[in-house]
């Protein structure tokens, strides 16, 4: 077995077969598949309590208008509205209050909600798409044009626009574009934290090894520079089983718990809750603009995706774990690596900030360059991913992300080779510098 | 038959001269010792002979050849600081440093069943490195240093965090070693274990060698010629010059200095 081999298994066996690691790697999957469960089912618990809304209307003409149903009941009051707000203690009495002073087809404002608590955004809009459909057909009655409400009734239309992309053969195939732009935040997501949790343990390796001075033990044996490479890919293995373990888990828990719940989750909210949780409005302005983004996602190319993630996870890794390396060999204990490791996460943040906003102009300069520079590359890339990114550009990023983790290895492999014997010294960044050339 | 040659190294650390111009030469199935006061560049020098560091000039010679990287494999290193993995278990942490050195898995095993044995430490396989005591953990460290059974074995400062007993097994292993046939060549400020092992020496000050050779050599050419005597009774000076001389308990300690020209023996008459 070469020496490097013997390192890489070394590295990736001790962390294996850690107690945490075994418990992180089937407790994610459970727990991200029990929440998304636990939050659909909740979801469609409906509310039994009904609540109790007073309507204090002056001008009389609503009465059959607010129709109570499952959820609010309306009762008719005639009374001050001073004299109804005492009456109300704790909302025990009624939940709101609606106060209509005048014709609202002359005076839309002259609706009021009242209630102790913030009056809620479903009884606000029920309330509305009541009084509004009601005063839209007094408006149109008013223009006494025959059968005028069953025209604009006609001419209402709900446009469903199928997606559809143009296969390379003429195919055609209708793609979901709610899934696809979660899979591609989340990948961008997953890369960020692995190579945030796997650099972070690079680096530590490193440290320990420097202060319970096995180092100078092990370089009388291998050269330090397949010590690092070796420490490298032994954890990029570990990131990548645990990768995989999550997905294999997460497809067999949720194939096992959907078989078991029965109809209770079906795709359709699955979708619902990827449009709700990817907007970041509330569902009702939901606006034509986003509407219009999701169509533009048609069809995702899932094979060209996992590819792509593998290869950008490992060729970012790889550059930031390189550094990582070098920083801890640069110091003695690990209070000190705090100093050194902050400039070296701030680009990874930076990424996440831009992955987001990508996501919205996906094609945008901001989008084009950060998918270019190969600090942020790998995680904005993955957003972009899902939008069909022209093949010279992919190639183009890569090429840049792996003369860059080329180039950064190299120079680590200096500073680590220096570092690990170092003791005592308090390293700045000028000292660091001086290293590249020995 | 010369093991190992250390011609005119020169190393220069940021303003700091580590060794200047150092050459020293290791007689094969011999035990070397390197002495000097803390600084003096013992440290710079045994990991220059380990490939771990690079000199600025001058050559190391392994057999007559100049030596490469891919030579680490016939030494045995024990560094003066010492560490080991503390969340590893001994048994596996050994193994895995003996492979490192190029045993195959197998060898490696029998090997540190013979040495687990004769140290009577079999207990220890399975425990963790964080699990044992100081003197504890260094006597693994010892085995796994010597496991592969290296040609030349580089020890420094050996003795340091072993209490007497355990200094005395080391002592003794080292003497075992060399009657296999090794080469050891060990850095040490304990002048008694020099002398109770050592066929030839150095001693290293400030970055230069200032005493080098074997050690009867030395103690001869620096012999002041000075001996303590007992005896029943007083002496005489007839072919010496009495120091000193005082009665203790019935028998006399007398300090003489014998003229050069004498022989030991003519003392006795």
């Amino acid at each position: 077995m070469s020496k490097i081999s013997l390192i890489i298994k070394r590295e990736y066996t001790t962390r294996v077969m850690k107690k945490s690691f075994i418990l992180l790697t089937f407790l994610i999957p459970i727990l991200f598949v029990g929440m998304l469960f636990l939050i659909v089912w909740l979801g469609g618990i409906k509310d039994d309590k009904i609540k109790t809304i007073v309507v204090i209307d002056k001008t009389h003409l609503y009465t059959k208008v607010l129709k109570s149903n499952e959820n609010y009941s309306f009762q008719f009051v005639d009374a001050p509205v001073e004299k109804i707000k005492s009456q109300n203690t704790n909302n025990e009495q009624f939940t709101a209050l609606l106060y209509i002073t005048d014709n609202l087809v002359d005076n839309p404002k002259a609706a009021t909600l009242y209630s102790e608590k913030q009056v809620n955004l479903e009884l606000k809009s029920y309330v509305s798409s009541l009084l509004n459909k009601y005063i839209e057909e007094q408006k149109l009655a008013t223009y006494n044009i025959p059968n005028l409400k069953e025209m604009v009734e006609k001419s209402r239309t709900d446009i469903d626009m199928k997606t559809i992309k143009w296969g390379e053969n003429g195919k055609e195939k209708e793609g979901s574009a709610e899934l696809a732009l979660i899979i591609g935040m989340m990948s961008a997501f997953i890369i960020y934290m692995f190579i945030v949790i796997y650099g972070a343990q690079v680096m530590n390796g490193v440290v320990q090894e420097k202060t319970n001075r096995i180092v100078e033990v092990i370089i009388s044996s291998v050269k330090p520079f397949e010590l690092m490479m070796g420490k490298i890919i032994g954890i990029a293995m570990v990131g990548l089983t645990q990768f995989l373990m999550w997905v294999i888990l997460t497809v067999v828990i949720s194939t096992v718990a959907g078989a078991i719940f029965g109809g209770n989750v079906d795709v359709n909210s699955l979708h619902q809750m990827g449009q709700m949780g990817m907007q970041t409005v509330p569902t009702n302005a939901m606006s034509p603009e986003i509407q219009g983004l999701f169509t533009a996602l048609n069809g995702v190319n899932y094979l060209q995706i996992i590819v792509l993630f593998i290869v950008y996870f490992l060729g970012g890794y790889l550059l930031y774990a390189s550094l990582f390396a070098a920083v801890g060999s640069a110091v003695d204990n690990e209070t000190d690596t705090q100093q050194f490791s902050l400039p070296l996460m701030l680009p990874i943040i930076f990424a996440i900030y831009a992955a987001i906003y990508s996501a919205q102009n996906p094609d945008g300069p901001l989008a084009f360059w950060c998918s270019m520079i190969p600090f942020t590359s790998p995680i904005v890339m993955m957003v972009r991913l899902p939008f069909d990114v022209p093949v010279w550009q992919i190639i183009l990023s890569l090429t840049i992300l792996v003369m860059s983790f080329v180039g950064t290895t190299w120079m680590a492999g200096k500073i680590y080779r220096t570092g690990i014997l170092m003791y005592g010294k308090k390293v700045t960044w000028k000292e660091l510098f001086k290293w590249l050339r020995y | 038959m010369i093991l190992l040659e250390v011609e005119k190294v020169v190393k220069q650390f940021a303003g700091h001269l580590a060794l200047d111009s150092v050459s020293l030469t290791v007689p094969e199935n011999t035990i070397y010792g390197l002495l000097g006061p803390n600084g003096a560049g013992k440290t710079t020098l045994i990991r220059i002979i380990n490939c771990i560091t690079a000199p600025d000039s001058g050559e190391v010679r392994l057999h007559g050849k100049r030596m490469t990287p891919a030579d680490v494999q016939q030494i045995g290193y024990l560094p003066e600081e010492r560490g080991l993995y503390k969340k590893m278990k001994v048994g596996e942490q050994a193994l895995y440093l003996a492979q490192l050195k190029g045993m195959t898995r197998n060898d490696a095993l029998k090997a540190l069943k013979y040495w687990f044995e004769k140290f009577e430490i079999q207990a220890w396989w399975d425990k963790k490195v964080e699990e044992l005591s100081k003197g504890m953990a260094q006597k693994v460290q010892f085995i796994t240093t010597i496991l592969h059974e290296p040609k030349l074995l580089i020890f420094d400062e050996p003795f340091s965090g072993f209490d007497p007993v355990n200094t005395d097994i080391i002592k003794r292993e080292i003497l075992d070693l060399r009657a296999k046939g090794a080469t050891i060549i060990f850095s040490t400020h304990n002048m008694e274990t020099v002398e109770d092992l050592c066929e030839n020496i150095s001693l290293v000050n400030q970055a230069k060698i200032v005493l080098q050779g074997n050690v009867a050599d030395i103690r001869a050419s620096h012999a002041t010629n000075t001996f303590v005597v007992g005896s029943k009774t007083s002496l005489n000076e007839n072919n010496f010059e009495m120091i000193s001389q005082k009665a203790q308990n019935g028998v006399f300690e007398s300090i003489i200095k014998k003229q050069v020209t004498e022989s030991n023996n003519s003392l006795l008459s």
